[in-house]
């Protein structure tokens, strides 16, 4: 066993714990901070599959701007003590049909996983330095960037509008 | 690491947990969050399919991923606190009707 698979078991099971702390969580608080802790977990696997650009982007963009906005938003709106409802569906037989399909879900993608899977491609090392994927994105994919601003101002001008007190 | 399969494991995993999450979760910022476990879990299948293959189109598409979803929880947050005003709670049970 390499020294790099032992640390991708270690925060692979960091993930995992930070995952099931988000599901079973009774504050959305303590939720958010799991999630935290998740996405930094899976920022170290990327590392890990020699994609550190993406890493960075999953610490700066998502560990950073997208989940300050949620503990603002919880915060924002006193609501980090979840409803005791919260944990007591309406409907009773919600929660087990949802671990039911929850475990079919998970059966379904493991067998695909381990009967189409094998057969490890000849695994070449590519040139995955924010150099060449700055490259790639201003001449392949230049117009899906440039959508990609158009709909982040439609966002930011879309959260303005619907928050706004009219 | 030489096999990705451990690794398209754990993005299941990680997926089946989001997925649980939003069905059983009632509360609209816990769903929101478990989406985002999902997100997180396509992209590191994106980021080890890319790996196997020696190719960077899936990185870039993670990119890609990763700004849509800025977006959809900018406007997916302002879309709660504008129910929040009118409702006073987050429950999206209580959202059974469309008339505000």
């Amino acid at each position: 066993m390499s020294v790099e698979f032992f640390l991708f078991l270690l925060v692979a099971a960091v993930a995992v714990f930070a995952a099931l702390g988000l599901l079973l969580s009774r504050n959305a608080i303590y939720a958010a901070m799991f999630l935290i802790l998740n996405m930094a977990s899976v920022a170290v696997i990327y590392l890990l599959l020699n994609a550190p650009f993406i890493a960075a982007v999953q610490v700066a963009v998502y560990a950073g701007a997208i989940m300050v906005l949620f503990v603002f938003v919880i915060m924002l709106l006193g609501a980090e003590k979840l409803n005791p409802a919260d944990t007591k569906p309406a409907l009773k037989w919600q929660r087990p049909l949802s671990i039911v399909l929850g475990m079919a879900l998970f059966l379904l993608l493991g067998a695909v996983i381990l009967t189409r899977l094998g057969g490890a491609a000849a695994a070449k090392m590519i040139d995955t330095s924010p150099l060449a994927i700055g490259k790639a994105l201003f001449t392949t994919y230049l117009l899906p960037f440039e959508v990609v601003s158009v709909l982040l101002l439609a966002a930011v001008v879309g959260a303005v509008v619907l928050t706004k007190k009219s | 690491m030489t096999s990705i399969e451990p690794v398209i494991l754990l993005s299941a995993v990680l997926f089946t947990i989001g997925a649980v999450g939003v069905l059983t979760r009632r509360n609209a910022l816990m769903i929101f969050m478990s989406v985002e476990l999902m997100l997180n879990a396509a992209n590191l299948a994106f980021v080890a399919f890319a790996q196997q293959w020696g190719n960077l189109d899936g990185q870039l598409f993670v990119f890609f991923v990763m700004a849509v979803a800025a977006a959809e929880v900018a406007v997916g947050l302002a879309l709660i606190v504008a129910i929040f005003r009118t409702k006073h709670s987050t429950d999206v049970d209580e959202l059974s009707q469309l008339r505000g």
